[in-house]
């Protein structure tokens, strides 16, 4: 793919006309033929059991068809793995209506189905339930001293490596130290849609399901395991999702919800959770974090020392990487990095936009701050001098990282070099200017993914693969790489996903679709092209006779030779020339373990930042943000683009707004709606400029793609912090930098 | 140690339902009967009951702007609006303002600037973006800004949705002169 | 939400009987916040009357010289009517300050008034709440009170109106015109809402039977020093921490009259007569308006989680007298907010 018409040229999105004009549907708008409506009723109480639950009266009330509760749920699945979805970490996962007993606080206790949502949302709030209550735990800050080591068992989970060198003297005899602990609360995900599931019920248990999830495949396989049905009889359906950013990545309770109601009641049922219950399952763990950082004369870093605690639920050990990033972003022969969870009782976290990575560069890119600022070194120069040539983790080089390009080329945009670095020296009117810079660094991986590709007689291309858009450009570069590959025009190729009928793909995440899918859709549109091929070599005083498909680029319509491109057949001639009406191929990408295992696979990125403070009132507005990514081949610059832009507000939210606020006396997070869970609003974003570097790498796949995802996260709230002590000369170090901390 | 608590109904429960009546609304342009009960709200009554599923819940709050529609061309959370209310007012949804082969401008803007991700608060956004045009209170980059931030976007896409609408506010403007 | 019946009043005298008739009625006008609150079944009307229809929506002259704002007006026609922007910039700028476009464009001026607190705790009936239910507690004293009062709370309650509009009313001396069974009445703003005390479940001293048919303001002039300055956790489309409603007679650069009102810390929009005597016939400089700001805050108590609100609202008192000193402030000023 040396030349190309499509991959890497901006491309506006192929599902655009779909939602802007609102013909794009979503989980909870199939209204199929006599649906009814669950209404979740959820816990008040954070730790106890049912002793009463009072349904006569309930279900008393007219269109109240049945409340669904732990007292009448027939008899399912009973061992744990049948509850284990693909990301499941260890533990028992929780299991809805189970039980009598409650483990934390708006715990689905029971579901109220009706004729129409209202009556059952009515019919819900007058639900009594009785319970015995008892103490519960629910502050991290109340256990640091409980926290223990956790086992395995979650996908991409990645214990701390072992200490190196001597990291408790290289700190101790450094020439510059500097510790300190870092606090974010818990984040909630909250996606713009809320999570939803429609279930149409086909008869004899078979059941079509629309769910908001990340991954189809996921959703089938949890169902199929729990309700012990045939996964021909469940066909899971997610055509888009709005929004995900990790919530989506395990099946939530309503989807276990509408399933369970729709087999029982033999009909089809939606159920809807409500924004107050979007605070009611997995989030960004509220994670307490200790750094010590320490630097020799010359600047180069002497030893780094990184521990953290965070929550996780009483049922399952939900882990995240969050200090390992701390080892391999900067070289230091001297480091300890430690991990530990204690239990709560609050619901298993879920991984949320880089997880792990945002809450670790959070704290390490601060700490790498004041570190540069003791040893009398601008933060960026700091960073170079420190520079990592090699993963020092896994004691391997990496596939190819232009994180130095990263910081040049952002500090060149943004015009650092014009920073004075005195802390508030810097003015704009009677405002504070500060400039900050931080980075970060992300895993590129790619997953097995299985595509189809068909070609019809009118010259269109449709290619499928079960993966999800929630948001990220999938149908978009799905459809650049099919028709690249297939030398078609976009408009010829159509991309299907979000369905179980269609060939196997990974959940939607850990920024790894763009390669999965990518390349299982390439591998498909291959494999067709040599299909093609030798039709069109079958075609009268065909030019191409005894040649390979290497021989042939699929360019413009045609398969020429390379040799002689105007020796060339036209793909639409093709096959009605052997009277055929379609051509359909199979192809599955897996990456190449044994080429990549060598090497450090990553995607990095260098973020500068401005604030502007109004010091008497304690106001920060981040005004200028410069995001410079290194993520190998970037397919579509401007849906990756908007990706990273994405990531920027994401860091200004987590810096400046984000926390989900829990009463500990009631063990209840009490912001639990989006008008008082902050997230920016278009007001408070103002000049955002993303720098792509480039980047090759044909080792992290034959695409040369890293994903672009979460990168963009990573080192913007630090950026922010470090900008705002630039301006103010006040370190905060716990999120967010809300009005008070400031005064 | 056990205490014992109980979650309270909301109230004694009245069996008997509201009433539903017919309900006429007009929307985009046509009349639509319903028979629903006063506790219907405008935005429910169109993604429930008459399959306009153009238009978001993203909060049913007035919280998050995904829900907003235009009310005799004026915008409105049509979440925290009961359908009852407004019978006889004119209602537009995002399916009234272009369709996939008929873009309105501003539809085409979004799509030219890349202007949302997801979707999911893109059709309460170009709804938004409609009314803020007839408005004409917003002439800067902050007067959008700041007018436009009744719409939430998780995703992100600010930068673009300001570039979409400014384009299209130019676009009058040099088409009002012509 | 419960189940309730619906019904339009055409005329103030009908609604009033129909709001009489039991205490489960509730007027509804913009809805923005009474459908909030019944989705959260904190509100379950048994029936509701839609006022929307009665001739409650011109904004027109008093006869006294000031401008009268129908009850139904809505929040988004009173900030850009040409006569407010012209002559009570002030409410312009609050008003803007407040909600959204979509929610100002339901909310009447009436709403405005009625809307009811956004302490955490009210808006969850799983915790105890004496506003919610009187004698149950208060969870916000102990509990998660960032968003709660500082001033003129009580044991009982430390709840706070949540209006930008009333924060200028109140700084304006604007009236409120009430109609009930026994006939119209007028209400100086000031008396409308009340302090929380030991019946916090009270937001105001409107009767169960009256409704609100308009805001009179004054025959003032206070439209070339003012400012209404709002600070919160994002830059729109939030409620206030601290939000301050000054204005100013300024003779030179002495203060003839002076006007402060301060949002987002107590149970209603709050006045302080002593503050403002500290202003009047004072020079126009930080000293004197640093005076009142600590005059304001005087009685302040902090609650752990907002006592942060008092070094703010000291601060934005000082700095929105400065601004309304100035008088470079204009009727949409808050968009400036936008673009730092």
């Amino acid at each position: 793919m040396s030349t190309t018409n499509y991959i890497g040229k901006p491309t506006s999105r192929v599902d655009g006309p779909a939602k802007v004009t609102g013909a794009a549907k979503y989980a909870a708008e199939f209204n199929v033929p006599n649906l009814a409506y669950g209404y979740v009723v959820s816990s008040a109480v954070t730790k106890g059991k049912i002793t009463k639950i009072y349904t006569d009266e309930i279900l008393a009330i007219a269109g109240v068809l049945q409340v669904f509760s732990h007292e009448n749920v027939p008899s399912l699945a009973w061992l744990d793995r049948s509850y284990k979805d693909d990301v499941a970490p260890g533990g028992s996962p929780f299991r809805p209506l189970h039980s009598a007993e409650v483990k934390f606080n708006m715990q689905p206790v029971a579901v109220v189905v009706a004729e129409t949502f209202e009556v059952a949302r009515y019919a819900a709030s007058l639900l009594r339930i009785d319970y015995d209550v008892v103490e519960h735990a629910t502050d991290l800050e109340a256990k640091r001293d409980d926290g223990y080591k956790p086992g395995g068992g979650k996908t991409g989970w990645m214990p701390p490596p072992a200490p190196r060198g001597n990291p408790n003297d290289a700190l101790q005899n450094a020439a510059h130290r500097v510790e300190g602990e870092f606090i974010h609360q818990a984040q909630h995900h909250n996606p713009m849609e809320m999570f939803a599931t429609t279930v149409e019920w086909l008869g004899d248990k078979k059941l079509k399901v629309y769910d908001k999830t990340q991954g189809a495949f996921n959703s089938q396989q949890y169902v199929t395991k729990i309700f012990g049905l045939s996964k021909d009889n469940v066909q899971v359906i997610s055509k888009y999702t709005g929004g995900g950013f990790g919530s989506g990545l395990r099946p939530q309770y309503q989807l276990f919800l509408a399933v369970l109601a729709s087999l029982e009641l033999k009909r089809s049922v939606r159920v809807s959770l409500t924004r107050q219950q979007m605070f009611s399952f997995g989030h960004r763990p509220h994670t307490l974090q200790y750094l010590a950082l320490g630097a020799n004369e010359d600047g180069s870093l002497a030893a780094v020392h990184h521990h953290a605690l965070a929550e996780t639920s009483q049922f399952e050990d939900f882990t995240e990487n969050v200090v390992n990033w701390s080892g391999m972003l900067y070289q230091c022969d001297n480091v300890k990095l430690t991990y530990e969870l204690a239990k709560l009782d609050v619901f298993t976290p879920l991984d949320m936009r880089a997880p792990g990575a945002a809450t670790g560069s959070f704290a390490l890119e601060i700490a790498m701050d004041e570190l540069a600022y003791k040893a009398g070194l601008d933060p960026l120069e700091f960073r170079l001098r420190n520079y990592a040539a090699r993963d020092q983790n896994a004691d391997k080089p990496f596939s190819s990282k232009k994180l130095r390009e990263c910081y040049h080329e952002g500090a060149a945009k943004f015009g650092w070099a014009k920073r004075t670095p005195e802390p508030r020296s810097m003015r704009d009117g009677s405002q504070l200017v500060g400039w900050g810079v931080g980075g970060g660094v992300w895993d590129a991986s790619q997953q097995k993914a299985a595509a189809s590709a068909s070609l019809n007689v009118d010259g269109k291309l449709t290619v499928k693969s079960g993966s999800n858009e929630i948001g990220t450009g999938t149908y978009t570069i799905m459809t650049q790489i099919a028709a690249e590959t297939m030398g078609l025009p976009l408009e010829a190729v159509t991309f299907e996903l979000g369905d179980t009928a269609l060939p196997e793909a990974p959940l939607q995440g850990g920024s790894w679709t763009a390669a999965s899918v990518g390349s299982g859709v390439k591998a498909a549109c291959d494999a067709l092209g040599e299909k093609l091929l030798k039709l069109a070599q079958k075609m009268e005083d065909s030019p191409l006779k005894g040649v390979t498909y290497k021989d042939v680029q699929f360019v413009n319509g045609q398969i020429r030779l390379y040799s002689d491109p105007t020796q060339a057949v036209v793909i639409r001639d093709i096959l009605p020339a052997n009277g055929q009406e379609k051509l359909e191929a199979d192809g599955s990408a897996s990456p190449d373990m044994a080429r990549q295992s060598q090497y450090s696979l990553h995607a990095h990125n260098a973020v500068f930042v401005e604030v502007k403070v109004d010091e008497d009132l304690g106001t920060v507005h981040v005004t200028r943000v410069v995001n410079a990514v290194a993520a190998g081949r970037i397919l579509n610059p401007k849906t990756a683009r908007s990706q990273v832009l994405g990531s920027v507000v994401w860091g200004i939210s987590m810096a400046m707004m984000e926390e989900s606020v829990m009463d500990h006396g009631f063990g209840r997070y009490m912001n639990h709606n989006y008008a008082e869970y902050h997230v920016p609003v278009c007001a408070d974003i103002h000049d955002i400029d993303v720098v792509f570097v480039e980047e090759e790498d044909d080792i992290v796949n034959p695409l040369g793609v890293k994903g672009i995802g979460e990168v963009g996260l990573l080192g913007v709230a630090a950026a922010i912090a470090n900008a705002v002590y630039h301006a103010t000369g006040k370190r905060i170090r716990n999120l967010p930098i809300s009005i008070g901390k400031l005064l | 140690m056990t205490k014992q608590t109980t979650q309270a109904p909301l109230g004694s429960p009245a069996i008997a339902l509201p009433p539903t009546s017919v309900v006429t609304l007009k929307i985009n342009g046509e009349e639509r009967q319903l028979h629903i009960a006063p506790w219907t709200t405008l935005l429910d009554a169109l993604r429930e009951y008459l399959d306009l599923t153009g238009t978001k819940k993203g909060c049913d709050h007035g919280q998050c702007g995904a829900c907003t529609v235009l009310v005799d061309g004026r915008r409105i959370n049509s979440c925290l609006t009961l359908a009852v209310m407004q019978e006889g007012a004119d209602i537009t949804t995002i399916e009234g303002l272009g369709t996939e082969q008929n873009l309105h401008p501003l539809q085409q803007a979004f799509i030219d600037h890349d202007a949302f991700q997801c979707g999911y608060c893109t059709p309460g956004q170009i709804c938004s973006a409609a009314a803020l045009l007839t408005e004409g209170k917003a002439k800067t980059t902050a007067e959008i800004r700041e007018l436009m931030s009744g719409n939430v976007c998780r995703c992100g896409a600010y930068t673009n949705i300001v570039a979409a609408i400014e384009e299209v506010l130019t676009t009058q403007k040099v088409q009002r002169h012509e | 939400m419960n189940s309730f019946t619906y019904t339009r009043a055409t005329a103030v005298d009908a609604a009033v009987r129909e709001k009489s008739a039991a205490s489960s009625v509730r007027f509804v006008a913009g809805g923005t916040n009474l459908l909030d609150l019944m989705k959260e079944n904190i509100e379950r009307p048994t029936r509701l009357v839609d006022i929307n229809h009665l001739p409650l929506k011109t904004i027109d002259g008093t006869p006294d010289g000031g401008l009268r704002l129908g009850a139904l007006a809505t929040n988004a026609d009173t900030a850009w009517h040409a006569e407010v922007q012209r002559r009570y910039p002030l409410l312009s700028q609050a008003i803007l300050a407040g909600a959204s476009p979509q929610l100002r464009n339901m909310a009447t001026n009436g709403g405005n008034l009625l809307q009811r607190t956004r302490c955490y705790y009210f808006y969850d009936l799983t915790t105890p709440c004496n506003k919610r239910e009187p004698g149950s507690g208060c969870s916000a004293i102990g509990g998660y009170n960032r968003v709660c009062g500082v001033l003129g709370t009580s044991e009982s309650c430390i709840a706070t109106h949540p209006s930008d509009m009333c924060v200028a009313l109140a700084a304006l001396d604007a009236t409120v015109q009430v109609t009930g069974k026994n006939g119209e009445r007028t209400v100086r703003f000031a008396d409308f809402h009340r302090l929380p005390e030991d019946q916090p479940q009270f937001d105001n001293t409107l009767a169960p039977d009256e409704i609100v048919t308009a805001i009179d303001l004054p025959n003032e002039d206070f439209s070339q020093h003012f400012s209404y300055l709002k600070l919160r956790d994002r830059t729109s489309y939030a409620f206030a921490l601290v939000s301050v409603a000054a204005a100013l007679q300024l003779d030179g650069t002495t203060i003839r009259d002076a006007r402060l009102a301060l949002g987002g810390v107590a149970h209603k929009p709050w006045r302080d007569a002593a503050a403002e005597d500290l202003l009047k016939g004072q020079p126009a400089t930080e000293e004197t308006f640093r005076k009142a700001a600590t005059a304001v805050v005087q009685q302040a108590k902090g609650y752990g989680h907002n006592t942060f609100k008092i070094e703010l609202a000291k601060r934005a008192i000082v700095r929105a007298l400065k601004q309304a000193a100035e008088g470079t402030q204009t009727a949409t000023d808050v968009f400036l907010n936008s673009n730092p």
